[in-house]
């Protein structure tokens, strides 16, 4: 019987790989649970309460996103719409042409990343550079970020230092602080050669219609400060219902995500720049982009449309910290990632149906979740899905059912091989001549076979005292 | 809340012909993701409501109590290894002791700061800012629209700060900042948040921890991030 393909994966990983990716998200989830707990006598509360305001905007997209459309527009915002990816990437790439713009810079996005914007403006004759200090290197490495928050957390100095050397970013130094500096030198160039700024949206503000970003490097405020034209690729749960409700939201999300109280930067943006300021875009455009959204929310899993996109899941999940992100195969990876890639897979949700099956179901995933989403549930119902639609990737690494059930159903056979268990006892395990169970027994242990004492004991059990 | 309709206003005013003489409208691509949306929760018995909240919840433990703006700010601001000056004297050396002499300052602040560098002498500071030699700034000053004390955080906007760019392509960014425009926690600046296209709550210096998790500051914003309390 075959591995669960995550288990492939990990098996093969490099070991300095994986001792990055463990130390990265201990050390995420520790700041975490010391910042807020510093900070706030109740943030299980807190948690509690944003999962309510999200699931409350989840539920009411349908007059939600109308009215932020609204609001963006007596903003003077350009509102477009886009159900798939390519419509997504088509819109950016309709702008561009219209503002004769050949160049972009690019803020860290994940639905860029779900749209492979990237790759599809390049294709058409666009550069498009990647801004973020970790997007940058994976683009110059052709390789793919694995963790949503700290995309290059799969890296270490000297993989980073190899490939800046590779790419004509000066002789190798491995100083994480020289890395830096020349990637700033470097972007500078860039954001003020650009076109357009390209960058997601964290929130939006349905009564406001406040566009809101959170970064530490400056990157999307470089981006917004130097080019004439921003586009902001939003998915469509990214709605808040109130101004007001950033008072929770930016207090959650910093601290769950990297520690910190706030990010460096949170920026406010509701319109192209206003006429007294030299500096920034006067031409915005948003684009709500639905790409599988809509099937989740359709799902009995909806409520991962929640999510907030902190990472802290990533961080405390035992699985993600052995396995790293690539093992997920996609976008998201980690469990928020387990439930949200196989939603927005569409068809293809059974080739990522063993994903929900990469977990121990501790629930450490739900206890650190900014927005209280009950992963493990949901994991569940989704294996259930795996189940039903008959999922080849969702049966990978579980020993079949069906001899125990053959078992269980006739006592007198049950009793039988209880006792004949015992032996099990006196063999090596790597011995159990039943392959299935050899995959399974790899990475676990069995207790030892106590076969038939549970029913000596009910049998020879004291009588109870009568109850009154 | 009220419902509104699921579609727009504009679907309704179709041409009254026989629906079979006309080719049927393509569907706007607002329409097609907002009748998804629309199905979607079609089957949905009732809706999640929406819970009203105290802003006092999200008030950190520290910031309770009586606590004085500047002194408390100042100290959330070193926190993140930002620097709270409180004098142009204070500034100026600041500068000189950092070996930045070159920069811009905002004119409507320069009458203000002026003595305090003739007085220093030596530095070249220009009141217009010329994009094409960003990198020539080693500082600019630039004026604050408020801070929040409970994060050490300088609020800017379009109307109030010069030059976006000036605020964020130095090595050393200074924003003045006045005593009265301290917002005490994070949901009174929500709450004050200006009518302008744009506002940027900075906090500290850029920083990244891309690289192994390290700390590293001025990535591409301000390595020094300085508010200087003036009056
Ligand atoms: S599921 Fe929750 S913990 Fe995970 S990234 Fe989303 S908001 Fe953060």
């Amino acid at each position: 019987m075959a591995l669960q393909q995550i288990d492939q994966f990990s098996a093969k990983l490099r070991p300095e790989t994986r001792a990055s990716v463990y130390d990265g998200s201990k050390k995420g989830h520790e700041k975490r649970t010391s910042v807020l707990f510093d900070h706030y006598p109740d943030p299980d509360h807190l948690r509690r309460l944003a999962g309510n305001i999200k699931q409350h905007v989840v539920e009411n997209l349908d007059t939600l996103l109308p009215a932020a459309a609204a609001a963006l527009e007596r903003n003077g915002v350009k509102v477009h719409w886009a159900s798939t990816a390519e419509e997504a990437n088509a819109a950016v790439l309709a702008i561009m042409r219209a503002r004769n713009a050949t160049k972009m810079v690019k803020a860290k996005t994940m639905v860029s990343e779900e749209t492979h914007l990237a790759d599809y403006l390049g294709k058409n004759g666009v550069e498009c550079v990647e801004t973020d200090l970790g997007e940058f290197i994976i683009q110059i490495d052709g390789d793919h970020p694995s963790h949503i928050v700290k995309p290059i957390i799969h890296k270490n100095r000297r993989d980073i230092a190899t490939s800046f050397e590779k790419n004509g970013l000066g002789a190798y130094n491995d100083d994480p602080q020289t890395i830096t500096r020349r990637a700033r030198a470097h972007l500078r160039k860039k954001y003020l050669e650009a076109d357009v700024g390209l960058t997601g949206a964290n929130f939006v503000t349905t009564d406001t219609g406040r566009l809101v970003l959170v970064t530490n490097e400056g990157n999307s405020r470089f981006c917004l400060a130097a080019t004439p034209c921003h586009i902001a690729m939003v998915g469509i749960e990214k709605l808040l219902p109130r101004e007001t409700d950033l008072g929770l939201y930016l207090n959650l999300l910093a601290r769950s995500g990297t520690g910190q109280q706030l990010t460096v930067y949170t920026e406010f943006i509701s319109g192209p720049r206003s006429a007294t300021q030299p500096d920034g875009p006067e031409e915005m455009h948003v684009i709500f982009v639905d790409n599988g959204r809509t099937d989740a929310l359709a799902s009995d899993c909806r409520e991962i449309l929640r999510c907030i996109r902190c990472g802290a899941c990533l961080n405390v999940c035992p699985v993600y910290r052995q396995a790293s992100g690539h093992a997920y195969r996609s976008v998201y990876p980690g469990p928020v990632g387990a439930v949200l890639s196989p939603l927005l897979a569409g068809e293809r949700f059974p080739e990522l149906a063993d994903l929900p099956k990469a977990s121990s179901l501790c629930g450490a995933c739900n206890e650190v979740c900014p927005v209280n989403i009950p992963i493990p549930d949901l994991l569940l119902r989704l294996r259930n899905r795996g189940k039903q639609e008959g999922s080849k990737a969702a049966a990978a690494g579980t020993p079949p059912m069906g001899a125990w059930s053959l078992l269980a159903s006739q006592p007198f056979v049950w009793k039988t091989s209880l006792l004949a268990g015992n032996s099990l006892n006196y063999i090596p395990k790597s011995l159990i001549p039943v392959p299935p169970m050899q995959t399974w027994l790899r990475d676990r242990t069995l207790p030892a076979w106590r076969g038939g004492a549970f029913r000596k004991w009910l049998a020879n059990r004291p009588t109870p005292p009568a109850a009154k | 809340m009220a419902r509104q309709p699921p579609y727009p206003a504009r679907r309704q005013i179709t041409p009254p012909a026989p629906s079979f003489l006309l080719p049927a409208p393509m569907p706007s691509p607002r329409d097609t993701l907002l009748a998804r949306v629309t199905s979607a929760l079609a089957p949905l018995p009732k809706r999640a409501p929406l819970p009203n909240w105290d802003n006092e919840l999200v008030i950190m433990r520290q910031a309770r109590g009586p606590v004085d703006a500047w002194t408390f700010f100042a100290e959330r601001l070193k926190a993140v290894n930002g620097t709270p000056l409180a004098s142009t004297t204070d500034l100026v050396a600041t500068l000189t002791q950092g070996g930045w002499k070159h920069g811009y300052c905002d004119p409507a602040l320069w009458d203000e700061l002026r003595p305090a560098f003739d007085a220093a002498g030596g530095f070249n500071v220009e009141t217009t800012f010329d994009r094409a030699r960003i990198d020539d700034y080693q500082f600019c000053i630039t004026a604050a629209t408020a801070g929040i004390a409970e994060t050490g955080t300088l609020v800017l906007s379009d109307l109030d700060t010069s030059r976006r760019l000036a605020a964020l392509s130095p090595w050393v960014h200074v924003a003045v900042l006045r005593r009265a425009q301290i917002h005490i926690d994070v949901p009174a600046a929500i709450a004050a948040l200006p009518q302008d296209p744009n506002v940027i709550w900075c906090t500290g210096p850029s920083k990244t921890a891309d690289v192994e998790g390290i700390l590293i500051e001025g990535v591409h914003g301000p390595g020094i991030q300085i508010a200087l309390l003036l009056g």
